[in-house]
């Protein structure tokens, strides 16, 4: 299926940022943000100073894209997570930065079921992550329901793991729908150790955080020091629900994970996830759903705090929306809020929904329930929005350009 | 046969009507997947179980059974149902 209708690109400004720090030099590699939303995907090019962006899209218009990601490897394959709200799931592969488009020949699926049992089905596939670099076409994919997929062919055809997708006490942590979120309950936040591309960690809510250190043939879990929800026994895996962990680039050994009960970290060989959320405003608590990771230093973490209160109202803590920083691995925070709005702002973050580039100063995006892309060019210190009345905004990632 | 083809699956088919063959509306199902590669997964999920939101009807009745006889005389519709927003 082809897709895509080309039309005038508007140019936005975001305004110019006073830096907290003295100003450095801009690599020139020009970042793209690839936004996936409940409607379709946009891919907003930037210049080298991140000061003017172009809008392409959309991409699959009405289409749901949980995820839109570029191949780092290769620096132009794109995959795009796509389904309609009546079409079955697949996958779309570009390899023209999105000026062309074809489906996947085998989008992930589930195995057929044996006669007289109930087979599940994917509803949509959710998660991309490219795979290590010395594998160029290995890609791996998490669904929802929860279901962990891999291509060898750079995402034209998709292999269910029986390892997990299969296995009892896996199908019984992943509990039945109605243990999972509003959208589906689903696999999440693969991740291949960039040292070994043998190690693996996965996350479902819910079913907990999982590694393999042998490709994905088993796998073993990993949820020590993870709270549940009070009068849950944190001994069953169906209660844990991660809502998405990243590993630090500067450092493999070292995690860090948003959960549904808070902020932890991790470092290896430990097994044992520490709460830095703790150490949050008590009027912001520690949950929402996105974390980032700073690429060149393992001790800067930015979160996204929501409000887990009461109903799970998942807007932002009083209308009044903010990133926090930890530049010391989790022991202290400080509040991002410069430019967002400060009162009656009720959106909020999904866990795809922010990322940062590479640059120094780096470079932090978000995308909104709202529909609003955002950006600071600083770390934080100012947020400048990017783009307004897009749909729903479900995923956000960058890539760099050369 | 012909077989009418929802505005959805058009992307793939680039009409509304195409001719397919086969005994059953399955062997039609893989039929329309031989002619436009991909097609079928959007409507059939992978334990072969229509998606909840498309509905076949051979000569105007409504069918849930993909092993439904069929005769080359025969005109199937493949319907979208309307939900959601």
């Amino acid at each position: 299926m082809a897709s895509n209708s080309k039309k005038p690109a508007p140019r936005t400004a975001a305004s110019s940022s006073s830096s907290a720090r003295p100003k450095r030099s801009t690599p020139a590699r020009r970042v793209l943000v690839l936004v996936a939303t409940r409607k379709g995907a946009w891919l907003f090019h930037g210049d080298a100073q991140r000061k003017t962006w172009r809008a392409d899209g959309p991409h699959f218009l009405g289409h749901i894209v949980s995820h839109l990601m570029l191949d780092p490897r290769d620096g132009r394959t794109l995959l795009a997570a796509a389904k309609t709200g009546h079409l079955g799931p697949t996958v779309f592969r570009s390899t023209d930065l999105g000026r062309s488009w074809k489906e996947a020949a085998r989008p992930p699926a589930f195995a057929k079921a044996p006669v007289g049992q109930p087979g599940r089905a994917v509803d949509h596939t959710f998660w991309l992550t490219p795979g290590h670099a010395s594998e160029p076409d290995a890609w791996y994919a998490g669904t929802s329901p929860q279901g962990l997929f891999r291509s060898a062919d750079g995402g034209v055809s998709w292999e269910p793991f029986s390892s997990v997708n299969d296995d009892p006490q896996y199908r019984e942590w992943m509990g039945s729908v109605q243990d999972g979120t509003p959208d589906g309950p689903k696999l999440h936040s693969i991740i291949v150790d960039p040292r070994d591309p043998a190690h693996l960690y996965f996350a479902m809510s819910s079913g907990g955080v999982h590694e393999s250190v042998d490709g994905g043939r088993s796998f073993s879990t990993l949820v020590q020091g993870l709270e549940v929800v009070e009068g849950f026994d944190a001994a069953n895996l169906t209660f844990h629900d991660p809502h998405c962990v990243r590993l630090c680039p500067s450092n493999p050994d070292r995690l860090y994970q948003q959960n549904h009960c808070g902020i932890y970290r991790l470092d290896r060989p430990s097994t044992e996830w520490l709460r830095i959320g703790r150490k949050m405003p008590k009027r912001v608590g520690d949950i929402g759903f996105p974390l980032v990771v700073h690429p060149r230093d393992a001790d800067t973490v930015w979160v996204f705090p929501m409000d887990g209160g009461s109903v799970w109202p998942r807007t932002s803590p009083q209308g009044e929306p903010a990133a926090y920083v930890t530049r010391n691995g989790g022991k202290t925070w400080q509040r991002l809020d410069a430019g967002l709005p400060s009162s009656q702002a009720w959106w909020t973050l999904k866990r795809q929904a922010m990322c940062a580039d590479t640059h120094d100063p780096l470079g932090l995006y978000f995308g909104t329930t709202s529909g609003e892309l955002w950006m600071s060019r600083d770390e934080g210190a100012r947020w400048a929005c990017i783009a307004q009345h897009l749909p729903e905004i479900y995923a956000v990632e960058t890539a760099e350009l050369g | 046969m012909r077989v009418l083809i929802p505005g959805p699956l058009r992307s793939y088919t680039a009409q509304s009507w195409v001719e397919a063959s086969g005994a059953t509306i399955g062997a039609v199902l893989a039929d329309l997947e031989r002619q436009y590669p991909g097609i079928r997964f959007r409507m059939i999920d992978e334990q072969d179980r229509m998606r909840a939101n498309i509905r076949f009807f051979v000569n105007g009745a409504a069918t849930f059974d993909l092993a439904r006889p069929l005769r080359p005389t025969d005109e199937v519709q493949i319907v979208q149902a309307l939900s959601g927003g």
